[in-house]
């Protein structure tokens, strides 16, 4: 008795919250699952029921199919720059010296900066009449002359990568100074009587306490990464050719400048299943490091 | 997320019913604007405080945009049912947005006077399968615009008067070493570089569609695909250009490191300000060169409107607003940012004074401005051309299948 009581009044306490979780999340959901298999338009007729020919034009074509191809290189190598940045800086910060304090207010300032901001930053520094980067690379005598960064298929992408490291890799680090933080100094420095060298006390010893907040960091830069649109979309808007043109680029194309709400919303849902099997493959391999350790 | 159509219908529905302004109640309106070229945000502020003390009854609130974020800013504020009294919009969208019922149709406000007094080519801006949605705003087109002292020093006498000959010209200031490269163009991935295609598909008396269908894969339409990718080739043209807007061809122009260079009314007093430029009092305009045996000039029609959306709760004072900022004495105030659309005002002193070699390029340049395609499907075709120009320039694929595969690309 007293059993149901209580459950439904838990229930009672949370429905506020599950009407609200309801109205902003499921809602919009199930509409746009709704329009996805419509012809809508953004603007005007509401559109007719249409089958999934939106997923069966947006899956067959190349847009869609290099788009996939570009958005994964850029999670891929963008995250994982990031996450071993990330490590590298926190070490770093963990040691003991002089102006510590200052470089890790420092250090935060690049994921503070808006992102709007960050990518106009990289613009100027990628200038090819003008830019930083082409000065300090012909002073250092590594270029011999002014480079086009963002307007080369060859480089544009490899250049969004650094501007996006650059603001997302404090992130990685913060997460992972945190948990060097909460490493007893006993066990490291028990170690050390042992004789561990640098490397295995890094494995051996504090990559158990990294292990799962790294894991975190990873998840949430893969999908983040995995939806990248402002820094690409201010930067080079999808160019040169195409070349940086990532999945949400394509979905707000479709949406919003050429104006298809219905196949908008079947491609906005195919990209949101792919993050989503991304997270739920993260999820096990959290659950089954947390298992381990 | 996308907002559900029947809530948006409903939205436009009820603003279509809804009252109009009381005369003394205090109406506010929300205008949306571009921040860059032409007049620029303390322009625009300024022209609308003149308004404002005019009708102290009316607030007007602006917002600024790159022109890159207008078309969809102004499409997803319908979308999501209104915000915008006024918009500005360019000279590509009136069929989409008519189509789409964004624009109020003004046919009927338009008076005689304005009809009569208003450039004939202006008009084109804002018309659509015969009806008017709004008021041309920005008179543009792209001209040519040349440093004089580089010319006089490689020996040349005249600006060019042909494609051919700028190329050759080009070829003259490379070869004496005056500067590796000459010309600067915007083709960067954006509509920019459509308006560089465009000129040339004029001068090349190519057509964009025929029958609603593209035709831009032979004939002018590839000509000008072709000179393009030449002059990139060939190192006449600044490699750079594939990234540039309009903003980075300015800044190249006024530093002195091009010779020639394609862009807007607004850069003529720009580059010729000493405190912005280093070439100032230097620079030269002319319209757009021709083609021997096909044009004499040419020039691609860049101008924008300003239109009431189907949102708007105030569609009255919206248009007292629109017509305060195209008037001749608003226009002709700010004539040394962007041409006046009233005829009578390019025989005014005051509006010629100290630009008159603009104005003498206008005046031929306005009159042959050739129209990107009036299609509501233009945004995607401009999508799909400007990655043909891009893919063809770096040399991915050649002018006649990359405009081919535009053509397939294009929804039409």
């Amino acid at each position: 008795m007293s059993g149901t009581w209580i459950s439904t009044r838990a229930w009672l306490m949370m429905l506020p919250l599950l009407v609200v979780m309801v109205a902003v999340i499921g809602w919009p959901l199930v509409d746009t699952v709704r329009l996805s298999f419509t012809d809508a338009k953004l603007v005007g007729t509401a559109g007719s029921f249409v089958g999934a020919d939106n997923y069966a034009k947006m899956l067959t074509g190349s847009n869609f199919q290099r788009a996939l191809v570009t958005t994964t290189w850029f999670a891929i190598v963008s995250v994982a720059a990031e996450m071993v940045l990330g490590v590298l800086a926190a070490l770093l910060l963990n040691q003991q010296f002089r102006g510590r304090t200052a470089l890790r207010a420092l250090m935060i300032l690049p994921w503070a900066l808006p992102t709007v901001v960050n990518a106009t930053l990289w613009r100027l520094i990628y200038n090819p009449e003008y830019g930083a980067l082409n000065a300090a690379l012909t002073q250092l005598g590594l270029l011999d002359s002014y480079r086009s960064w963002l307007g080369e298929p060859g480089t544009a992408l490899v250049a969004l990568i650094v501007a996006d490291c650059w603001k997302n890799f404090p992130l990685v680090a913060l997460i992972a100074l945190a948990a060097l933080q909460a490493v007893p100094r006993d066990i490291t420095a028990a170690a050390l009587v042992d004789g561990a060298g640098p490397f295995n006390r890094f494995r051996f010893v504090i990559m158990p306490y990294l292990a799962g907040p790294l894991l975190v960091a990873l998840v949430l830069r893969t999908i983040e990464a995995f939806k990248v649109f402002d820094i690409i979309w201010v930067m080079t808007r999808g160019g040169p050719a195409n070349s940086t043109r990532t999945l949400s680029i394509l979905v707000y194309q479709e949406a919003f400048s050429f104006q298809r709400a219905g196949s908008g919303a079947s491609l906005a849902l195919i990209v949101t299943l792919l993050v989503t099997i991304l997270a739920v493959a993260y999820a096990a391999l959290l659950r089954r490091a947390a298992g381990a350790s | 997320m996308l907002k559900s159509i029947p809530s948006a219908l409903l939205g436009a529905t009820l603003a279509g019913v809804a009252l109009t302004g009381h005369a003394y109640a205090e109406t506010t309106l929300n205008a949306l604007f571009m921040a860059q070229a032409a007049y620029s945000e303390a322009d625009v502020r300024a022209m609308t405080e003149a308004f404002t003390k005019a009708n102290p009854d009316v607030k007007v609130n602006l917002e600024f945009v790159p022109y890159e974020g207008l078309h969809d800013k102004t499409v997803l504020a319908q979308g999501s049912g209104g915000g915008y009294d006024v918009v500005l919009f360019d000279v590509i969208w009136p069929a989409e947005y008519a189509t789409n019922n964004v624009l109020v149709d003004v046919t009927d406000r338009i008076t005689e006077e304005m009809k009569k007094g208003v450039l004939p080519g202006a008009w084109t801006t804002v018309e659509y399968n015969g009806k008017r949605y709004g008021m041309p705003w920005i008179l543009d087109t792209k001209y040519l615009f040349y440093n004089k002292e580089i010319l006089e020093k490689a020996g040349i006498k005249e600006p060019p008067k042909t494609w051919d000959e700028l190329a050759e010209q080009a070829k003259t200031i490379k070869e004496k070493g005056i500067l590796d490269t000459p010309i600067a163009w915007s083709w960067s991935q954006a509509e920019a570089a459509i308006c560089d295609y465009a000129t040339l598909v004029s001068a090349y008396d190519g057509k964009f569609l025929e029958g609603g269908k593209p035709a831009f894969t032979t004939g002018g339409g590839l000509d000008a695909l072709n000179y393009m990718v030449s002059s990139y080739t060939s190192g006449l043209t600044n490699p750079n250009s594939k990234e540039f807007l309009e903003e980075d061809v300015r800044k190249v122009f006024q530093n002195g490191e091009a010779a020639f260079a394609l862009n807007w009314t607004y850069m003529y007093n720009l580059a010729n300000d000493p405190k912005e430029s280093k070439v100032a009092g230097k620079v030269g305009v002319v319209p757009a060169p021709g083609v021997a045996g096909k044009s004499e000039v040419s020039a691609v029609n860049g101008s924008m409107g300003l239109g009431i959306t189907t949102t708007s709760k105030h569609p009255e004072e919206a248009w007292k607003y629109i017509v305060h900022m195209t008037s001749q004495e608003t226009q002709n105030a700010y004539a040394k940012l962007s041409l006046p659309i009233w005829a009578s005002s390019y025989e005014d002193p005051n509006v010629t004074k100290g630009q008159e070699e603009l104005i003498a390029a206008a005046k031929r340049g306005l009159a042959a401005m050739y129209p990107r395609p009036t299609t509501p499907k233009y945004q995607e075709l401009s999508t799909a051309l400007q990655q043909a120009i891009q893919e063809a320039l770096l040399g991915q694929a050649s002018p006649e299948d990359a405009l081919k595969s535009a053509a397939e690309n294009s929804g039409l």
